[in-house]
């Protein structure tokens, strides 16, 4: 017969070996600490955008397209440009036709069912665009939720998709709070911006980057702190997107609006 | 121990030792935690290398001097300087080897990305020089009266002008 004493020290036992996580089973492995201490990485890869030089042109989207491979009349993009316009009775108007492949080219807004928009020039208080992008997230959700490994984090700051690896079942697609995701018309897999990792990894530029006349978006090693990208960071008001959901974005945006989401 | 009771535990030992093997057919040997740890770190390592070996498309300017010297000093003079050759001219892989010609896009869509008028001043877009695409020689090829290498307001081609 069991007593309560003896009852109360089992549950005890019970309930605490049922509360170990997964994780304390593993077996200790020195090596692991010591990668973990040599990872004197020298670089992690960071974005900044600076809205007030954008014009809504679309190059960057278009450059992307092609140099990623994404089918070009597929109407999913790795990066796209937003049209915010906030009028007199402070109702906001956004739109990004094509992702904004073919730019911006008519003041009307694209409203989807409701069809264009019209807005008096002298009704509209502020407009600009937002370019958008993957933000590399430190604490990415995306990669938390995929249940076989497809998707990663690189040691410099990357988040990359194993193709061969990823089943399709679309988590990473609801898990990301910036909708940057999206299935490859082709691979049938998930996809995102990668920042251009074949190009940024030999020393040159995101194609967006390149593409973009204006200037409105760098991209530059935020551990380099001579790095012309990671000074605007450190020393000027820069803000990111959605940073309530502790995410930790970077990508940095400079002349950000409370109206951008 | 009787033998009904060890029967059935030969069968689950069998059962995860098959399991194991599978698992380790399926599973690629560089599979495992790397640099950003058990949370973010589980991947196929040989992946990283499969995505630095992109093929490159856009190569910059760089390449573009060279050859097309006169060009290249031409725009650089004017306000169209800030925009990448690849931009109109595609991106140009190995060019000159392959492919030995490129294809411009020379058409209306890619001038009014910036040209198309929208009076914005919150950004620069309302200081471009733009027009009304509607309005505007509709059925017109922008190309066909400016120059778009050096396109100063009545820098127009001479038979546009006459
Ligand atoms: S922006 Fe989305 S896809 Fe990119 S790392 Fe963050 S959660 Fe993942
Ligand atoms: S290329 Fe530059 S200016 Fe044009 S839409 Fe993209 S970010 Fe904006």
């Amino acid at each position: 017969m069991i007593n309560r004493r003896q009852f109360c020290k089992r549950a005890i036992i019970a309930v605490g070996g049922l509360m170990l996580p997964l994780a304390a089973l593993e077996i200790f492995d020195p090596r692991t600490l010591q990668a973990e201490k040599e990872t004197g990485n020298k670089t992690r890869w960071g974005f900044l955008v600076d809205t007030r030089k954008c014009v809504g042109c679309g190059f960057c989207v278009k450059a992307c397209k092609i140099e990623n491979e994404v089918p070009y009349d597929a109407n999913v993009t790795r990066t796209w440009v937003e049209r915010y316009v906030v009028t007199r009775d402070g109702k906001t108007y956004i739109d990004s036709p094509k992702g904004a492949r073919d730019g911006f080219t008519s003041p009307k807004i694209d409203q989807n069912h409701h069809g264009m928009h019209e807005i008096p020039p002298q009704e509209v208080t502020k407009a600009f665009f937002v370019p958008k992008l993957c933000n590399q997230c430190e604490n990415p959700p995306c990669v938390q939720v995929c249940p076989v490994g497809a998707t990663y984090q690189t040691e410099d700051g990357v988040v990359l998709i194993d193709r061969t690896w990823c089943i399709g079942c679309g988590y990473c697609i609801m898990g990301c709070p910036y909708s940057v995701r999206f299935f490859h018309p082709v691979h049938h897999v998930a996809e995102k911006c990668n920042f251009c990792y074949h190009r940024i990894s030999q020393g040159m530029k995101t194609a967006c980057v390149d593409a973009c006349p204006f200037g409105a978006r760098s991209v530059g090693n935020l551990k380099d702190p001579d790095d012309p990208v990671t000074r605007i960071i450190m020393t000027e008001r820069v803000s990111v997107l959605k940073e309530e959901y502790g995410t930790k974005p970077q990508v940095f945006y400079l002349g950000l609006s409370k109206e951008v989401k | 121990m009787k033998n009904h009771v060890l029967r059935p535990l030969y069968v689950a030992l069998a059962l995860v030792g098959f399991i194991l093997f599978v698992r380790k057919l399926l599973v690629p040997v560089d599979f495992g935690i790397y640099e950003r740890g058990y949370m973010y770190g589980w991947h196929r390592k040989s992946n990283e290398a499969e995505w630095k070996g992109v093929r490159i498309k856009y190569k910059t300017d760089k390449g573009c001097r060279d050859c097309h010297r006169d060009k290249y000093e031409e725009i650089s003079k004017s306000g169209h300087s800030i925009i990448s050759c690849e931009n109109c001219h595609g991106p140009r892989y190995e060019h000159p080897k392959d492919p030995p010609g490129l294809t411009v896009d020379r058409s209306r869509g890619l001038c009014v990305r910036c040209h198309a008028h929208i009076p914005y001043m919150t950004g620069g877009r309302g200081d471009i020089p733009g027009i009304d695409p509607e309005k505007h020689y509709p059925q017109a090829e922008c190309v066909m009266c400016h120059l778009s290498h050096n396109p100063k307001p009545m820098n127009q081609k001479r038979e546009a002008r006459s």
